[in-house]
């Protein structure tokens, strides 16, 4: 009987699930000056028939959102070269353009594609040139270290973007020494007019920049808290399709999933922790919310804290030793942080009328929160070593921090023009940007682990 | 024509007879299934009248419950036009002007121990919905908590919290948080 409700749910679900229409164009609302500028040379297509992507727009739009490049126009491109061989260095660094992307794209079968790109340093091609005139008459030893980056991949035509993605990953991790997050995606949820849409509350995942957003579920209740497994193939999150709310963990790639908890009283925020294994959640199930943890392959529950005052909002430190959370206990909202051998609790923020929402950055040094000061609910950050607070936005109503596995960006859900929308900012607050609805009231954002 | 003496003392004699048999009375047999057809006729007819009469009172009964439960039903929609409680920003105290309100609730889940409610907490968007989670069931639970001090049974409350997730009003006026930071009692 269970398998056939699964299945049935399934099918449902199989049938419910469509593409949707929305695409979150992101808007950079702040910008940074001082953005290395960085040329990606149109890639040139061997082949028959249409060249079947635009790869680099993905890549330069990856770099530009990233807030740390200035990719610059084909008007401002001295040539167009398609290999390292054929750049002329000195044009580009008399235009001030140190670094460049050059490749080509080749048709090598049916919706095969080979695609060969290379990341150029052109100062350091200028400075080479200069010293093989040098040594013309000594021993010819071909060095190629201007020359970054080189590869090259063989993909299928519907994988484009996907590809696009992974080169601007390289880039960027050459360049800035940091792991590029831009084959990630996000999860969401898009609240649509509860009067012309008899499912307003929708789940929703899609590539990190928007694109290839796929509804993983549709309810007439609504749906909240959506976080991913470590793995990238599975999310946890609320629902409140029975009337009240139940966690469940549904896999995004087969459909399928199962109800983890069905407790009185709140079922809430769920966290898988990093090794996946375990389940950080919210129960009020004893009277009052409290911080549990549950093995997931057993069920078995383990009580965190113990206080009469709201405890809620548990987010893992990336050692998986302890839990940050968010407690009444010494009056207004502060986190605190539980270790969770000893269950000793310490106060983390202290800054403002109240601190919400805690999430660790990936190298455990800083805490990204909501912070509420004279009424006002900004993303901030605040260093774990110094306890220095530091505000990062200026939009209305911030909610739902969510950080990008490389630790670079957060996402956040705030109200722009009375509409609840998706935000970047990253993490030293100097590059913001929007990411506006389509349709409905789009929150709880939670970015994906890197995929592979 | 005329009929011979031998015929006309036949067609006499026959009738005679069987008058004379007549007159000589019915059996013990006979007088016994009489009495018996009459008890069974007399008692038919009891019975329908007994069932006839059990009808009228099954139905006027029915008509009593009826009534009963259109009072009842009267009562629960009098009540479910003021089913809401508001409260003030960050607040789970409920505000003494809601006091007569729950007193009615009260009054009449009382009286009628078979009614439950489920109370819904709510809050407005500021603040992150998890926390606001935490907020609305507190909001829920400060009602409950009135009911149950007014003599409500707890098995006829159950609290549910949406947080900030089912908007009464949309949008971010101080009119729509105000109108969203609310309990509401649901029959």
């Amino acid at each position: 009987m269970k398998r056939f409700w699964l299945s049935l749910f399934c099918l449902i679900n199989a049938v419910l699930s469509a593409y949707s229409q929305a695409q979150l164009n992101i808007i950079i609302t702040e910008g940074v000056d001082n953005a290395t500028p960085i040329a990606v040379v149109p890639f040139k297509f061997e082949g028959e028939g249409f060249f079947p992507g635009e790869i680099t727009d993905v890549v330069i739009a990856d770099l530009r959102r990233s807030g740390k490049f200035n990719p610059v126009s084909m008007a401002q491109m001295p040539q167009f070269p398609n290999t390292d061989s054929e750049v002329d260095y000195d044009t580009w660094v008399d235009k001030g353009i140190n670094t460049i992307v050059v490749g080509s794209v080749t048709e090598i079968g049916p919706k095969r594609y080979r695609i060969d790109y290379e990341l150029i340093d052109t100062l350091r091609g200028s400075q080479m040139a200069l010293e093989g005139q040098s040594l013309r008459d000594g021993q010819l030893v071909q060095s190629r270290t201007h020359v970054i980056a080189a590869r090259s991949l063989t993909v299928s035509g519907s994988e484009f973007r996907q590809f696009a993605h992974r080169i601007a990953d390289v880039i960027y991790e050459k360049l800035t020494g940091q792991k590029g997050a831009f084959l990630t995606r996000i999860a969401y949820v898009v609240v649509k007019d509860r009067n012309t849409d008899p499912r307003p509350y929708q789940l929703v995942v899609s590539d990190y920049d928007g694109e290839n957003a796929f509804r993983l579920l549709s309810s007439d209740e609504p749906l909240m808290s959506p976080s991913w497994s470590p793995d990238g193939e599975k999310l946890a999150y609320v629902s409140f399709e029975n009337g009240r709310p139940q966690i469940f963990i549904q896999d995004i790639y087969t459909t399928q999933r199962v109800k983890l908890t069905d407790f009185p009283g709140i079922n809430g925020a769920p966290r898988f922790s990093p090794d996946g294994k375990q389940l950080a959640m919210v129960l009020s199930k004893d009277g009052n919310p409290e911080i549990y943890v549950m093995d997931i392959a057993t069920r078995k529950l383990t009580r965190v804290t113990r206080h009469r005052a709201i405890d809620t909002e548990p987010a893992w430190s990336p050692d998986g030793q302890s839990l940050i959370f968010s407690s009444e206990r010494g009056g207004k909202a502060q986190i605190y942080r539980v270790n969770l051998s000893n269950k000793r609790v310490k106060r983390l923020t202290f800054e403002g009328e109240m601190n919400l929402g805690g999430t660790i950055s990936p190298d455990g040094r800083e805490l990204v929160l909501v912070n509420r000061t004279q009424g006002n609910y900004h993303i901030a950050r605040q260093n774990l070593q110094d306890g220095a607070l530091q505000v990062l936005t200026t939009t209305y109503l911030d909610e739902s921090p969510s950080l990008a596995p490389n630790g670079s960006m957060i996402i956040y859900s705030a109200l722009h023009e009375g509409q609840q929308v998706l935000s970047l900012v990253s993490l030293d607050g100097r590059f913001k940007a929007r990411l506006p609805a389509v349709e409905g009231q789009i929150k709880a954002p939670s970015w994906s682990p890197f995929l592979m | 024509m005329k009929l011979s003496n031998t015929l006309r003392s036949v067609l006499i004699a026959v009738p005679v007879m069987t008058l004379m048999a007549c007159t000589s009375g019915p059996s013990e047999e006979e007088l016994a299934a009489e009495r018996n057809r009459i008890a069974a006729e007399q008692a038919a007819a009891q019975k329908a009248a007994e069932e006839a009469n059990a009808q009228r009172v099954q139905a006027e009964a029915a008509a009593r419950l009826q009534r009963a439960e259109e009072v009842v039903k009267q009562e629960r929609e009098a009540l479910q036009a003021e089913q809401t409680v508001y409260f003030d920003f960050d607040r789970s105290t409920i505000r003494a002007e809601f006091y007569a309100t729950l007193d009615k609730h009260a009054a009449f889940l009382v009286k009628h121990s078979d009614q439950s409610v489920v109370i819904q907490g709510h809050t407005d968007s500021r603040g992150t919905p998890e926390y606001n989670i935490a907020l609305g069931e507190r909001r829920a639970q400060a009602v409950e908590t009135y009911l149950l001090n007014a003599g409500v049974s707890a098995s006829q409350i159950s609290v549910v919290s949406f947080g900030e997730e089912k908007p009464a009003v949309s949008g971010a006026s101080e009119y729509a948080f105000a109108q969203n930071r609310r309990a509401v009692v649901v029959y």
